[in-house]
């Protein structure tokens, strides 16, 4: 069993109550008053001291079924929580584990702030703290979980687009809300790391979008792939490739002397 | 709504996944927009042409509710044959009095209206006020239409008042296509009737326009029309409710006003209480209760000492003597009549218009009081303001004393909030609050205190009513916090004999036998027990929730519900049964508390002399009106007319499309040489409409989100959203500055083009609109110029709030000029450049324009 987030995009009111909630409950810092010009969003990115971030997309199209003659596609990204996450798979000291929710932790006092995992997330969510180096994200709060609370963000949204359960359960929840909307009209709504089968690079997602654009759109790549998926292949072509050179080393030298015999 | 209630929007969005259609209509494409099906971008200020317009449309098109129309508005109702409608007179209704600027006379009143004492519209201090609905009209069965033809009938009038009113209008002032026009048509007249019903839901921005109270008349008109008032699902939603903006009216911080909608004496008027009861007491309808809730009143505030030989200490309640609204106060701080203000949870110098002239007013008191969680730019502006910045004025110079008290927030107090639908609940104190940080009700209960200790000994009579206040409630902890709870229980009433808790305002009396704080709470504490805590999950219906918190009046949901019932007092339809009456048990009842006398069966006919609330026969769903009928013409109780009416902003881009008269003929307006207007009609220097707004960011004046890093960081910064094509015309880029100027001042902001704000075509010509948000002052985590530095002195009469929503400005490149004054002071447009043309040009000085005395303009500037 895993604990994980459904993110529906198509209800989210920007409110930023989420990254709100997230930085009071984890008592983390601003990333410092800048003004972006990037429509409503002034943090920009997930990274250290934002593990919620709200996305604003201003598009000149309108939503299938809706009258409004554009768009504004306001979605909270966050750690997925990958089934098989590049971060835990990179991290050489062990801090990164895999909670009894299924979530994908930070062991603060294990951490030694390598950075291997960063380069090891395709999302680009873990980033390391400027002040100490150590690696920081989202915990799916598990402070909460261990009392019996859902994720503060969860908590906090108006709206449930954010929401927290059984990754089972949201991916079914989830499967009918997309027939609802293709139903109503909006036909470009489906699942983004829904599960293994569209997402073979992370094994699926147990924080997981509706989106109703392209993965580009919302800063989300395509095709992510943990860089560790092809860890076995590698070691097998580097085998083989081993087994080669000595192989044709073999036959240079026999070849060699019996060139010269 | 999502954008400043992203809370309450939840049920917008529940109510779109049941299948509701959600329209949203605004100048600019907001967080609403995102979420709406339709989108309506409209000129700033032009509701009433629109809503007008979809009046008309209902009208013409026969879409109105016929049944719930004839017998529950009053449409059937026959007008004097010297009623002049607007049609008639270019813009103006009959009664207007040029010299006087203002409507008298009974020309807007029902043709067998009886009246009772003076009239009601003659008070020349009479804005904002509701003596006149509720000494209203009682109105005799014999002069009504129930075919609607007559044409001085209701319907009629109403049905010529918009006929002109019409898609191609909307087009040309609105800037809305007739396609768009048609589709919002449709979409409410196939959600309303019996079987559907459609809301409107506005945020307080809409009252904040010259003719603010008309735009929700229109709202009202429209919903009456379609049948949605009084009924499940229906309604005109004020969003109010930062925090309790519903209760600060319910138990008001207005000047006009006392606890319960109960309106303030005046002088000259009221001078007794037999007189003050005589003017407000209705003659039919449920206001004919009035005096049981005055004296329960005033019982509740003199204990012992009122007494029905002493008029229940009636003399000592003060009396207005005339317009005391913010603008008004802060126009006579300004002109050095005022010594002192108290400013608690308020930051004027960046939420007021006009933020010198504030700032001019606080530098002309002896003492300020703010109390705050910070201190905000009102607290500080003896040390840093725009005027310091430039050299003008120091703290050397400023002889204003301030004191600043440290404020608890929410969680650090025991309270209540009343939120928009008028359910207060409680909220407990969750830990202490730090340091010497106090609850507003301890301030509030210490200063009496001390003000009853100094005031022990005096044998003054004039002291009297501090020596005669009841002012006992349990204290406790170290801090002496009073109980907020015993206040609860004032204000929800109790018998004087045993203090023992009423059940609800149908127990008070108006023999001193009962004291009550505020009758359309009372039952809140019924039986002892705080209603407003009650905390669980609605199981009932519609999902109302009779168990969570309290919803005044009797914990009723939906007000007029009566309404939801036809004429024989079934549901209009199963579907949308609400409340009915109950043939077996002889008794309303329903899914919601009735909003009518549990016993009064439909066919009750009053009688010619019948008296108090048996006036209200058992069709009359609008209790508190003394006809007891949905008023889609107004007979009373407004300054500015018996109907909307479009009128232009006071400072607007172009003529009034649809009448000579230009403006709202009897909006407050400050003639006043620190308060400059631009020319009344399309300025060449001020070509751009400007529109503020709330981000859900920040709340308000930034008082509790400028200084929290969290927030902060979110919206770090003043900005004014553009289209790309007025980017281009002004060549500004997105991200850099520019200055924003109106006649009272320029500010600098950084600017975001984007597609989310629209140029209006108004026929072959384009308007662009200024999107700005107001948040930004100069002290706090983030800072900015404010927004209120550009806004005028200005108002709707009937309610004082300020024209806020739509005015005229420049914009370009750059950076403003720091030493330079941001605000602008100089004479007023020359006598040739009249504020209204062609008629009501010479409106008389003095009555709304406060001129400030020449020698104080040297002053401070």
């Amino acid at each position: 069993m895993a604990n994980g987030f459904f993110t529906d995009t198509t209800v989210c009111i920007g409110c930023k109550a989420c990254e709100v909630a997230c930085k009071q409950w984890n008592q983390l810092p601003d990333d410092g008053y800048h003004f972006t010009g990037m429509s409503f969003d002034n943090t920009m990115h997930l990274g250290a001291s934002t593990w919620r971030h709200v996305s604003f997309i201003e598009r000149p199209v309108a939503l299938n079924g809706s009258d409004t003659g554009f768009s504004w596609l306001m979605a909270s990204d966050v750690c997925k929580h990958c089934a098989r996450a590049g971060c835990l798979e990179n991290c050489p000291t062990g801090a990164i584990m895999r909670t009894e929710f299924g979530s994908v932790y930070v062991q603060q006092d294990v951490c030694n702030g390598c950075g291997y995992c960063v380069s090891g997330c395709p999302f680009g969510v873990i980033d390391r703290n400027h002040d100490d180096g150590r690696a920081w994200k989202c915990t799916l709060c598990y402070d909460r979980q261990k009392d019996g609370l859902e994720p503060a963000c969860a908590k906090a949204c108006p709206t449930d687009s954010i929401q927290f359960g059984d990754v089972e359960e949201l991916k079914e929840r989830a499967r009918k809300r997309v027939e609802t909307l293709h139903e109503k009209g909006v036909k470009e709504a489906y699942l983004y790391g829904g599960d293994a089968a569209s997402q073979p690079g992370t094994g699926g997602l147990n924080a997981f979008f509706l989106l109703v654009d392209k993965p580009e759109v919302y800063n989300l790549p395509p095709d992510p792939e943990v860089p560790t998926m092809r860890a076995n292949q590698s070691w097998k072509s580097a085998g083989l490739a081993a087994i080669g050179v000595a192989a044709l080393a073999l036959v240079s030298a026999l070849v060699g002397r019996t060139a010269r015999g | 709504m999502a954008e400043a209630h992203p809370v309450g929007f939840q049920w917008v969005m529940e109510a779109k996944r049941r299948g509701a259609t959600v329209i949203h209509v605004d100048p600019r494409f907001s967080r609403t927009s995102a979420m709406a099906d339709l989108f309506v971008p409209l000129r700033a200020g032009t509701d009433i042409v629109f809503l007008g317009a979809l009046i008309s449309y209902v009208i013409e098109n026969e879409r109105y509710f016929r049944d719930y129309v004839v017998s529950y508005t009053n449409a059937p109702v026959i007008l004097r044959d010297d009623y002049r409608d607007t049609e008639d007179l270019d813009g103006l209704f009959s009664g207007w009095q040029e010299e006087k600027g203002q409507y008298e006379g009974p020309t807007w009143r029902y043709e067998s209206t009886e009246h009772k004492g003076e009239d009601s519209q003659q008070t020349p201090e009479s804005h904002a006020e509701r003596s006149a609905q509720m000494a209203g009209p009682k109105v005799k069965a014999h002069d009504t239409d129930f075919t609607l033809q007559h044409p001085r009938c209701v319907f009629q009038v109403l049905k010529r008042h918009f006929a002109r009113y019409t898609p191609q209008m909307v087009e040309e002032a609105c800037g809305i296509s007739q396609e768009q026009f048609h589709k919002v048509a449709k979409h409410l007249c196939h959600n309303s009737g019996r079987e559907r019903t459609t809301a409107f839901c506005y945020a307080v921005g809409w009252t904040q326009h010259s003719a603010g109270a008309q735009f929700i008349r229109a709202a009202a008109i429209l919903q009456l029309l379609l049948g949605n008032i009084g009924r499940p699902g229906g309604g005109v939603m004020a969003l109010r409710g930062h925090a309790t903006i519903q209760g600060s009216t319910d138990i008001p911080t207005l000047f006009n006003l006392l606890p319960g909608y109960l309106p303030m004496p005046k002088a000259g008027t009221d001078k007794s209480l037999a007189e003050y009861l005589e003017n407000y007491t209705a003659r039919s309808g449920w206001w004919t209760e009035f005096p049981k809730y005055m004296i329960s009143l005033l019982k509740a505030w003199f204990g012992d000492a009122a007494t029905q030989n002493n008029d229940y200490c009636f003399d000592y309640l003060p009396k207005i003597t005339g317009d005391h609204s913010h603008m008004t106060t802060v126009v006579n701080m300004a002109d050095g009549d005022l010594d002192g203000y108290l400013v608690m949870g308020q930051n004027p110098v960046v939420g007021s218009p006009n933020a010198g002239l504030q700032r001019k007013g606080l530098r002309n008191l002896k003492w300020l009081v703010v109390r705050d969680f910070y201190l905000v730019e009102t607290a500080e502006f003896w040390k840093d303001s725009p005027e310091h910045e430039r050299g003008e004025v120091s703290a050397e110079t400023i002889g204003t004393e301030v004191f600043f008290f440290p404020a608890s927030t929410h969680v650090e107090k025991d309270g209540s909030f009343t939120q928009t639908q008028r359910v207060a609940q409680w909220h407990h104190e969750a830990i202490a609050p730090p340091a010497d940080c106090r609850s507003e009700l301890h301030f509030a209960y210490h200063l009496g205190k001390r003000l009853k200790e100094l005031y022990a000994n005096s044998s003054d009579p004039k002291d009297r009513p501090i020596q005669d206040l009841a002012w006992e409630y349990p204290v406790h902890d170290a801090r002496d916090e009073p109980s907020a709870e015993a206040v609860l229980a004032e204000v929800n009433g109790y018998t004087v004999a045993d203090r023992k808790p009423v059940d609800g305002y149908l127990k008070l009396k108006d023999d001193g036998s009962t004291a009550c704080g505020c009758w359309i709470y009372s039952g809140i504490y019924a039986g002892g027990v705080n209603h407003a805590a009650k905390k669980n999950r609605a199981t009932d219906h519609y999902g109302y929730g009779p168990e969570w918190g309290f919803a005044w009046p009797s914990n009723r949901h939906i007000l007029y519900n009566r309404a939801a019932a036809d004429p024989q007092g079934r549901p209009w339809s199963e579907r949308k049964a609400l409340v009915w009456w109950d043939e077996v048990k002889k008794e309303w009842t329903g899914y919601d508390t009735p909003d009518f006398m549990k016993t009064v069966p439909p066919d009750y006919r009053a009688a010619e002399d019948s008296q108090g609330t048996q006036t209200i026969s058992g069709d009359d769903p609008f209790i508190l009106h003394p006809d007891g009928k949905g008023w889609l013409f107004a007979p009373a109780g407004l300054q500015d007319g018996p109907m909307p009416t479009h009128y232009e902003p006071f400072e607007s881009p172009v003529h009034n499309p649809l009448y000579g008269q230009q403006c709202n003929p009897v909006r407050l307006e400050y003639d006043r040489s620190d308060n400059q207007m631009a020319k009344p009609i399309a300025d060449p220097r001020f070509p751009y409409v400007i529109t503020t707004y709330r981000l859900t960011e920040h709340h308000t004046t930034g008082g509790m989100s400028r200084w929290l890093s969290w927030l902060a960081e979110l919206q770090p910064g003043m900005f004014c959203e553009i289209s790309p094509e007025l980017a281009r015309e002004k060549q500004l880029r997105n991200g850099d500055w520019a200055v924003v100027s109106t006649p009272r001042a320029e500010i600098e902001t950084r600017v975001l083009v984007t597609e989310r704000m629209r140029p209006i075509k108004l026929g072959r010509r384009t308007v662009h609109q200024i999107g700005m948000p107001y948040h930004w002052g100069n002290r706090g985590l983030v800072t900015g110029d404010s927004t209120n530095e550009l806004l005028a002195f200005g108002a709707d009469p009937n309610s004082t709030i300020q024209e806020s929503k739509a005015l005229i400005g420049d914009i370009r490149p750059g950076r403003r000029d720091h030493s330079k004054a941001i605000t602008k002071e100089a004479t007023n447009a020359p006598e040739e450049e009249l504020r209204d043309l062609p008629i009501a040009r010479h409106r008389p000085i003095g009555k709304h324009h406060v001129h400030a005395p020449s020698s104080k303009q040297g002053d401070q500037t």
